[in-house]
């Protein structure tokens, strides 16, 4: 048996209603769950991009790309594996104030990618950015003060090779 | 303006020069070269309807019995004509109607473009009457699909629509049009959509593949060729057939890639798949090199695919690079056109005729007439077998007719025995097994090519799924031959129950209605055969007949499909009894 891994699946598409769900019926219509999903503009106007995260095998993952592809709105789709992207995911933690000047949280602010974004008489709210485990960590950390709200990205991803969708589309063009 | 002819029943167009959005989608499919449609009409489509109403003399609407018989007749239509085949209903019910015949011509790869009426736009998302969400319900089974909410959007997405049905690999397009679209006036402008940015229908051809290809071919001793609808559908009959006469390769077909060539033709060595043929399937366990053209490895053609194939080189030619590696897994694929690419693979392979391999294909067939085919030929025993049936048609049309047959033991039996010339001539619901397909495709295949005989076989259970279609067939006087080949029996699962569930036949017994009687309600000609020797008058009569005609069948209860390779087993391991 293959192994699965997490793949980033990245997705460009033209910007029309309905393409999540058409790209979203392929993944369900082979069972398969999704980790994530992030849907942004592009480098390229008009031209959106989803990304999505999988834990598929290598095998399946093609095949899906197969489909996604061969979507009449899809101008290209991209997989990779986890060495050949930079990813960051964002998460959002609300506490209440009565520990604002905890030092402990003052303590696990420092020396990561993580501030206090706004602060009122009731609550505070703290930002926190990085990889999928250093959020994982932060959420264990703060999960003992009592967290009123707590909610987190899906992944971004800028993948190290090439991916030339502006050649592509001038191409077609 | 280019309808100044029609200016006199709407003075509107003379005022401002606009026209309405339901206008303009007549315009479009008469730009599409559209003269003949399937639908049914309702609230949400009236204006179109309208609309059809002043055009009928350039556009003809057929009005089904239910919006299913009109995407299976545009089906019916598409296959044997190639061209696009055109559906129309109204929202709510309408458009849900449509969602069967969409998924089958999207498995089946047949071009059609489905048009729905849907509630106004201020209304979209109210729960209003007959709305429903058909953009969501049918974009799993669509190539593509739009919502159009303003007039102007109409000529731009129709043209694209067109486009795209027929493109590349065909498929379903669905364009849902809000009422208040339909009503809106607007600027008319034509404009045929020759591309869209980021759809590539056809893959780029790659030379290096084809030599690879043609090496391969020239090496192998043990070559064979599995075709599909692909051929048909890329229009390459002749590339094909040059191809496999010159490299003298026994060629086997899907039940869609059937007519693709002539079932006399001596490289013809008949059906892969669970009810196929015993030389193919078993030998393709034993070819050196696996060509495969056009089709794309259903499981039904596969059994197991662990044990598929895994001794040969496998050579893929395809249009739809999803589909390369998606069951089994190539060795060579070839992209591209397959007219074109056949035609240019046909420069670099070596004349052969592979005899000794042939004669193994021979060899199995030999077994299989002793088994299997002179029983269903030439029974024995006092009741008819359905091969029989297709045995008399044969000899009746003398394989020149266009069958289209339904989904279970009689298509497989019709898709083992009929004889075909031409091509585009077997009609039938390979992928997605749609019972009660024929009745309605066959109306729209005589209507595509009314010059052909074309003859529905169908079961008892099949027929009954959408038996209201001889309403239609009594209004528009279309001369189809119908043959009802009747074992009181929903006969492939029946078939199934006894043998894998020791003879527990649930629900699959039919009390059926005298169908005779029923048919002479609609006023067609009706005779039912139960024996033997008025079988072959029978069927003459039937096919002499310039009208409709009705012939049902009484066959043997409980028969089966043999050979038959059982779900999930492999090729080699089919079963002659």
């Amino acid at each position: 048996m293959e192994e699965k891994q997490i793949y980033t699946i990245s997705i460009y598409t033209e910007n029309n209603i309905g393409i999540l769900n058409r790209l979203s019926a392929i993944f369900l219509k082979r069972h398969i769950n999704i980790e994530s999903m992030t849907v942004s503009k592009s480098e390229i106007e008009n031209v959106h991009r989803f990304t999505f995260v999988v834990k598929m095998t290598e095998n399946n993952v093609r095949k899906i790309i197969g489909q996604l592809q061969k979507q009449i709105e899809v101008i290209k789709a991209y997989y990779h594996t986890e060495d050949e992207i930079i990813y960051h995911e964002t998460a959002l933690f609300k506490i209440s104030s009565e520990h604002l000047y905890d030092e402990k949280i003052q303590g696990k602010l420092k020396f990561r990618r993580a501030h206090i974004i706004a602060i009122t008489e009731n609550y505070f709210v703290i930002e926190a950015s990085g990889l999928k485990v250093d959020i994982d960590r932060m959420y264990e950390k703060l999960k003992p003060y009592g967290l009123l709200q707590f909610v987190r990205s899906g992944r971004i991803a800028i993948s190290r090779p090439k991916m030339a969708i502006s050649e592509l589309l001038l191409e077609i063009n | 303006m280019t309808t100044q002819t029609q200016t006199a029943q709407e003075p509107t167009t003379v005022k401002t020069k606009k026209i309405s959005g339901a206008e303009a989608v007549i315009k479009c499919l008469l730009e599409e070269g559209v003269d003949l449609l399937y639908g049914y009409p309702g609230g949400a489509i009236m204006p179109i309807y309208d609309e059809l109403y002043k055009y009928q003399d350039k556009l003809h609407h057929v009005l089904t019995r239910h919006e299913q018989g009109a995407t299976h007749a545009a089906q019916g239509y598409a296959r044997v004509t190639g061209k696009v085949g055109v559906a129309m209903a109204t929202s709510g019910p309408g458009a849900t109607n449509l969602v069967t015949g969409i998924a089958d011509a999207q498995i089946d790869s047949t071009p059609m473009v489905c048009i729905t009426g849907q509630v106004a736009k201020n209304l979209l998302g109210s729960d209003a009457f007959q709305e429903t969400d058909i953009i969501g319900i049918s974009m799993p089974v669509t190539k593509w699909n739009y919502q159009i909410t303003k007039a102007s959007e109409i000529p731009e997405i129709m043209a694209k629509a067109f486009y795209i049905a027929r493109s590349g690999r065909p498929g379903p397009v669905l364009v849902d049009i809000t009422k208040n679209a339909q009503f809106e006036m607007f600027d008319y402008q034509y404009k045929k959509c020759t591309s869209v940015r980021s759809y590539k229908p056809v893959p780029e051809m790659d030379m290096s593949k084809i030599k690879a290809a043609a090496e391969v071919i020239n090496e192998a001793k043990k070559p064979l060729i599995v075709f599909g609808q692909g051929v048909i559908l890329g229009k390459a009959e002749e590339e094909f057939k040059a191809f496999i006469e010159k490299t003298g390769i026994p060629s086997a077909w899907t039940i869609l890639g059937l007519s693709a060539l002539s079932t006399d033709h001596p490289l013809n060595v008949g059906m892969v798949g669970m009810h196929g043929n015993y030389g193919p399937n078993r030998l393709t366990n034993e070819c050196d090199t696996l060509i495969a053209i056009g089709m794309r490895f259903d499981d039904r053609v596969t059994g197991d695919l662990n044990t598929y194939a895994k001794q040969a080189k496998v050579i893929h030619f395809e249009i739809d690079p999803a589909e390369v590696d998606k069951n089994v897994k190539t060795d060579i694929a070839v992209l591209g056109d397959v007219k074109q690419t056949l035609a240019e693979i046909l420069k670099l392979v070596n004349t052969d005729s592979h005899e000794s391999w042939m004669q193994e294909f021979k060899d199995h067939d030999a077994i299989e007439y002793e088994k299997v085919i002179k029983n269903d030929l030439h029974p024995e025993k006092d009741g008819l077998t359905m091969a029989e049936v297709i045995k008399e048609i044969n000899n009746a049309t003398k394989g020149d007719a266009v069958i289209v047959s339904d989904v279970g033991q009689h298509q497989m039996i019709a898709c083992r025995y009929a004889k075909f010339n031409q091509t585009k001539s077997n009609i039938t619901s390979g992928g997605l097994g749609t019972m009660g397909f024929a009745l309605p495709a066959a109306i729209g295949a005589k209507m595509g090519v009314p010059d052909r005989e074309v003859v529905a076989i169908i079961g008892d259970g099949s027929y009954q799924m959408t038996i209201q279609e001889l309403g239609t067939i009594f209004q528009t006087k279309v001369p189809v031959k119908i043959v009802v080949l009747n074992n009181d029996f929903l006969g492939m699962v029946r078939q199934w129950q006894q043998l894998f569930f020791d003879k527990r036949y649930a629900s699959t017994e039919m009390t059926n209605p005298d169908f005779v009687t029923i048919a002479k309600g609609y006023h067609l000609d009706a005779h039912k055969v139960t024996k033997r020797e008025d079988l072959a008058a029978a069927v003459q009569k039937m096919i002499a007949s310039k009208e409709g005609y009705f012939l049902e069948v009484a066959v043997e209860k409980e028969d089966n499909v043999f050979p038959m390779i059982p779900s999930g087993a492999s090729v080699s391991d089919i079963r002659l009894s």
